[in-house]
């Protein structure tokens, strides 16, 4: 803009001299092509997250900070600007606000629902923004140039695989569940369908809303209600601390195993500190949306075409390899 | 002098004239109530009436018991608090800070200091909402849903969306605040009584009482008699968010944390023990008693569907409320 406005200046400058229209053309024309060269240089990444509502939130809006203070430090042409939403109606007018703002080169989006944010995002992409969707699906795949998530049917059923190798097929579990979501309903999936090869008996399974102090109640009540459980599976690390203090509490023994997924931090401390009861996590790491936001920004930098989708896996995370998943300043 | 004695005999004499005989029948209704769910669920499940599954719901229900208490003096002087839930997570996240920041120089001694601060702080919140809602000339459900989002907001930027941990050399000294017991009944629990003493008395045998159910029933009437409305209001609102901050101190030491998900949606728990309680939320009357027989109702109820194999996961909550709503038609038949 603001070159523009000395550029007119400028114009007006020379309309007085009498060379008025063949100089004026010279300069508009450097003055055009110098400004587009820049515009070619600069390039602007738009994020959009839901706000840190809970630990898994809080995760992913502290890795897309970190990601985009890490890129514009290392390519001071490309500039990040990460905006968190509440809800999904929020998030739809802060695409608005995004795209509005500025010309948007990529977008890197954690949509809060797949339903109301297919048409805001395919809407950001008509003016040739790269979009790049991460977690959660659009309806629409077709909007999308790049995908990245994790594997929420991996993380039940390589749980369920250790478990089963470890229980030697035998025994009586309980499962305790999220919130009502295609996120628990796909990890309880890969968990039960592994289940259902083995001798292990699902004792019971019910919703714990992703809530340490509802893990706590649940699990006092399954504590009560089953004389002999030999594992249980949280399904996420933060309703694990809840299990693990009720577990404490009633002072059983009988129980080998209590583990969770998500790779919590207090959880991997506890893998790493090679603890009886929880020797293991599974991710489906928040920084999944640090991965997307290089990803994106790597054909900008390098001119690294990347298209496609990306899952990532979900390893077991043992003593072994937990410094790769540990951040102790994260908040989860 | 004078005026104050003619209108403390008008409010005994209002008290008085509110509890006609056949009323005294309904207010056994919540502890029938609760006698049946009992029955029932010693009935459904053999593992239900064991002396350690019993503590357990008695002791999990002291959180939304102690709030509640609280919760029926703001709503007997015809008021409503809706951030009690959210005030909670803010104070315990204050309370952690505290705690967490003075562990180094005292010791163990921090969860002495950091208890008190979670009263300050708790009886601060309540006085702020009651102030807007006296001072401001505010409506209550308003206010308080906006201080609901503002506590909400609060812990969840105390804690970036994570959790705010206890520092682990307090876990210990403090864990049996919540897991230790009194001649064997559970430390949560004491204090629930405790409260509820002095909520029962503080209701049924002060002038503030009196004032309170004069306000609840009328405050038009209590107006003209010379009862500063504003001053009971406040002050109501202040106790409840002293309960906050003793409900604050018996949490902490379940989980050792604070997140933002903390006290969720307990507002409306405590609602519903209040009313099943046979309070009325149209204010003029109070029921500490039913109020912590309503609090052990849904905590049994929750408890019985874990149990009972009879309700899919899926429809705990359609089973939950039927249960409420035909236990306050069961109320409403008694009378």
């Amino acid at each position: 803009m603001s070159q523009n406005y000395n550029h007119n200046r400028e114009n007006e400058m020379k309309l007085t001299t009498k060379h008025a229209l063949a100089v004026l053309s010279a300069v508009s024309l450097v003055a055009l092509t110098a400004t587009s060269a820049v515009a070619k240089d600069n390039r602007t990444i738009g994020v959009s997250i839901p706000a840190a509502t809970h630990g898994w939130t809080g995760g992913v809006v502290y890795h897309a900070e970190q990601a985009a203070q890490e890129i514009e430090a290392a390519f001071p042409h490309i500039n990040v600007v990460v905006k968190t939403s509440p809800s999904a109606t929020a998030q739809v007018s802060a695409l608005e606000d995004l795209s509005v703002g500025q010309d948007l080169d990529a977008l890197v989006i954690l949509p809060f629902t797949s339903e109301e944010l297919t048409g805001p995002v395919e809407r950001v992409k008509e003016s040739g923004t790269f979009i790049t969707v991460v977690d959660r699906g659009l309806t629409d795949p077709a909007i999308q140039d790049l995908y990245v998530a994790g594997d929420n049917i991996a993380v039940g059923a390589n749980t369920a695989q250790w478990l089963a190798e470890k229980l030697d097929n035998e025994g009586q579990i309980v499962v305790l569940r999220g919130i009502p979501t295609v996120i628990d309903d796909e990890r309880i999936q890969g968990f039960t369908d592994v289940m259902e090869d083995t001798n292990i008996e699902i004792l019971d399974i019910q919703y714990a809303n992703w809530n340490q102090d509802q893990a706590f109640t649940l699990m006092q009540d399954y504590l009560a209600k089953y004389p002999q459980i030999d594992a249980v599976w949280a399904n996420d690390d933060d309703m694990l601390l809840g299990v693990l203090e009720a577990i404490k509490q009633s002072g059983r023994t009988e129980i080998q195993y209590a583990l969770g997924g998500n790779g919590m931090k207090d959880v991997i401390e506890l893998v790493m500190a090679n603890d009886a009861m929880t020797p293991i996590s599974t991710p489906y790491p928040p920084s999944m949306i640090k991965t997307a936001i290089y990803m994106t920004a790597a054909q900008f930098a390098g001119q690294a075409p990347m298209r496609g989708n990306f899952k990532l896996d979900a390893p077991l995370i043992t003593p072994e390899n937990a410094d790769q998943f540990y951040f102790p300043d994260s908040p989860f | 002098m004078g005026e104050e004695k003619i209108m403390t005999s008008a409010t005994t004499e209002m008290a008085i004239s509110k509890v006609p005989r056949r009323i005294r029948w309904a207010s056994l209704g919540p502890f029938i109530a609760l006698a049946v769910v009992l029955l029932v669920g010693t009935m459904l499940n053999s593992n239900f009436a064991t002396g350690t599954n019993i503590a357990n719901v008695v002791t999990r229900s002291a959180f939304i018991a102690i709030i509640a208490v609280g919760a029926t003096f703001v709503i007997s002087s015809r008021c409503l608090d809706l951030s009690v839930g959210s005030m909670m997570a803010f104070v315990t996240g204050i309370m952690i800070l505290t705690m967490n920041q003075l562990e180094p120089s005292m010791g163990a001694n921090a969860i002495i200091v950091g208890a008190v601060v979670g009263l300050l702080v708790g009886t601060a919140c309540g006085l702020l909402n009651g102030l807007i809602v006296t001072v401001g000339k505010i409506d209550p459900f308003i206010v308080t849903l906006g201080t609901m989002g503002i506590f909400r907001a609060l812990i969840t930027w105390m804690s970036d969306g994570g959790s705010i941990p206890m520092d682990r050399a307090l876990r210990e000294p403090y864990r049996p605040v919540y897991f230790g017991d009194l001649l064997g009944i559970p430390i949560p629990v004491v204090i629930t009584l405790l409260v509820a003493l002095v909520g029962a008395f503080i209701l049924y045998r002060t002038k503030y009482g009196r004032r309170c159910m004069a306000v609840g029933s009328n405050a038009d009437v209590a107006r003209f008699s010379g009862v500063s409305v504003a001053k009971v209001r406040t002050i109501a609102f202040g106790v409840q968010g002293l309960c906050v901050g003793i409900a604050a101190i018996c949490y902490i030491p379940r989980l050792g944390a604070a997140t933002p998900t903390t006290g969720q949606l307990w507002e409306l728990q405590v609602i519903t023990a209040v009313v099943i309680g046979g309070t009325l939320l149209r204010g003029g009357r109070a029921r500490i008693w039913g109020t912590i027989a309503g609090a052990l109702i849904l905590e049994v109820i929750a408890n019985l569907m874990v149990l009972s194999n009879m309700v899919s996961e899926y429809l705990v909550a359609a089973v939950q409320g039927v249960i409420i709503i035909l236990a306050m038609l069961a109320h409403r038949f008694i009378k």
